[in-house]
């Protein structure tokens, strides 16, 4: 199940960087009117290029196992794993943190307006849930910017920290990076969050109207007991799913929320690497953002058989 | 005569959902708004004006001018152009590459089956931001290409909607009556399968619409988008960001635009599906 997965990956992002006109040492040469073709040559041999188009895939891929992206175009020439090495774990503790937030904040929002159906406060989330699927986020971001940033000047709108950070105590250090981290936190947050409480209460909307709601009910059970223990352990279950499914987008958004707000993380660099054509980064972030996307679907679906009883793989 | 109840039927419960009739609305002004671009906006939205620079709204420039003096309500109102041609041209690929494939893996099963299915779930796994960010970039950003790509990156949801529906029709004894009079398979996957599938490839496209146009604002918004003077939503925030201590108006007013455009199309879009769908239907 995995392995073709990994070959489809790996296949697409090697065809995306070939789709570009011209060959990628252009880029070299272009701008150096003494790069003679000898010069253009070599460059073509040291990336392999003068190899026909399967070989240069089957080299790739090969190096790929061994975590071999090869080394970045730009200036600094520096290997593609350590530039990417150095920005993942950004990334991955925002979308990390983001996706706890989602959870912590959409279910008691779904199951609360299914419990209290029609009510003022399930109208309002309703509300909620239609704009924050149709805002971009970007949007949102820049208008939080000008709010908190510009007019009242209470949070940072750039960086992951202030200029003087690492003269702050722990604690100051502490409070400083939480006040950069809010805004990007939020907006990332944001969408998936309309998003999965409106999942979580129409799950809950089926699962109160089903007979062992009302057996329950009809033997005397507190109404909390009801929801917060017979209904919400169901509903909770395809949730679940959802959750490994917004994870390509979490990914994907992090390019948005990293650039606009300048944090220093794979998003920003992959924003960059497009901007300056640099492809071997594009193709080892490509890939990388894949993987990862796989491990949290796989990540959701073991949370999945550990909270359902009734699925057991194998 | 059985056709044409499910459309009176259908019209009458769109009609009396209130949000769905608001989207259709809002749907409904964009294409007079594009159409009659040129004659609602009071100013050329490419004309440079070095002495009205950065103006705050006011009676003369509604929502205020940009950095170069351009009057920012006639190119918001040029950019409502460019995502309705987004949004069209880039579900109509989708649309179209979605019920192709859809069709062959449902209607064949088997080998194509597994094969094209195999193919969704690769591109699923994409973080699809990532590869469309990268494909435009690499085959130089322009509106064409933004449309072609979003498209191809799209199907895979029209695709999976069209397969479920002909496995569960394509056993049905209508299906089985026109294989028995020796129909060919195009004809009875275009004339008998399809016609009966569309419902839900409708709510998709038109939800996919607003997909196609976020992305496209976001694209823009990056740079890697409809590159300016042409007006967009998404290239108009782009000097919000830029003049962001100076000029909220450049922020604001676009980013508007962007939010009632898509949420039009997503109510008109739920609408749609719920007047379809058979089990929320009043009987």
């Amino acid at each position: 199940m995995m392995i073709p997965l990994v070959i489809g990956i790996t296949l697409i992002s090697f065809i995306v960087i070939h789709l570009a006109p011209g060959e990628p040492t252009d880029l070299q040469t272009q701008f150096n009117p003494k790069a003679s073709s000898l010069a253009k040559q070599r460059l073509r041999e040291i990336y392999g290029l003068d190899k026909p188009l399967h070989v240069q895939y089957v080299n790739w891929v090969k190096r790929l196992f061994l975590l071999d992206f090869g080394r970045s175009f730009s200036p600094d020439n520096r290997k593609v794993i350590d530039k990417i090495r150095e920005r993942i774990p950004i990334t991955i503790s925002i979308n990390v943190l983001s996706l706890i937030i989602i959870f912590c904040v959409a279910i008691p929002i779904g199951v609360l307006s299914a419990r209290f159906q029609y009510s003022l406060f399930d109208k309002l989330t309703t509300v909620f849930v239609f704009v924050g699927f149709a805002i971009p986020t970007f949007w949102l971001a820049l208008l939080l910017m000008i709010f908190f940033g510009v007019n009242l000047g209470w949070l940072p709108i750039s960086g992951l920290h202030s200029m003087d950070y690492h003269e702050l105590s722990f604690v100051g250090q502490f409070i400083d990076l939480a006040k950069h981290l809010i805004m990007p936190l939020f907006v990332s947050a944001f969408g998936d969050l309309a998003g999965l409480s409106r999942y979580a209460r129409s799950n809950m909307l089926e699962v109160i109207r089903q007979d062992f709601i009302i057996a329950a009910r009809s033997k005397g059970l507190a109404e909390s007991t009801v929801i917060g223990k017979h209904a919400l352990r169901n509903a909770l279950l395809p949730v679940i799913t959802i959750l490994g499914f917004s994870v390509p987008g979490l990914i994907g958004g992090s390019v948005i929320f990293e650039t606009i707000f300048a944090i220093p993380g794979m998003g920003q660099l992959f924003y960059m690497s497009v901007m300056a054509r640099d492809y071997p980064l594009i193709m080892g972030i490509l890939v990388i953002g894949a993987v990862l996307t796989m491990v949290g679907n796989l990540i959701a679906d073991i949370l999945y058989a550990v909270a359902d009883p009734r699925i057991r793989y194998g | 005569m059985k056709k044409e109840r499910f459309w009176t039927n259908f019209w009458k419960e769109l009609r009396r959902n209130k949000l769905a009739v608001a989207g259709g609305v809002v749907v409904m002004a964009l294409f007079v708004i594009s159409f009659f671009a040129p004659f609602i906006s009071p100013y050329d939205p490419e004309q440079i004006n070095v002495e009205e620079i950065l103006l705050p709204p006011s009676s003369n420039h509604l929502f205020g001018t940009d950095e170069l003096g351009r009057d920012v309500f006639s190119r918001v109102v040029f950019g409502a152009r460019i995502s309705l041609k987004v949004g069209f041209v880039a579900v109509g690929i989708a649309t179209v590459v979605g019920v192709f494939l859809g069709s062959i893996a449902g209607y064949y099963g088997k080998l194509a089956d597994s094969i094209i299915m195999r193919f969704v779930d690769i591109m699923l796994c994409f973080p699809t931001f990532f590869l469309i960010l990268a494909v435009v970039a690499i085959l130089e950003p322009s509106i064409t290409n933004i449309m072609i790509v979003i498209g191809l990156t799209s199907w895979t949801g029209v695709a999976r909607l069209i397969r479920a529906e002909i496995l569960s029709l394509k056993s049905r004894e209508f299906v089985l009556a026109a294989k028995s009079i020796g129909a060919n398979d195009l004809v009875i996957i275009a004339r008998h399968i399809l016609p009966n599938a569309m419902a839900p490839v409708l709510v998709s496209a038109t939800l996919g619409v607003a997909g196609a146009i976020l992305i496209e604002s976001a694209l823009s918004f990056l740079g890697i988008g409809v590159q300016p003077p042409t007006p967009s939503w998404g290239n108009i925030l782009t000097s919000g960001k830029d003049n962001i201590e100076l000029a909220w108006w450049l922020s604001l007013f676009p980013g508007l635009a962007i939010l009632v455009t898509v949420l039009g199309y997503n109510l008109l879009g739920e609408g749609i599906r719920d007047a379809i769908d058979p089990r929320l239907r009043r009987r």
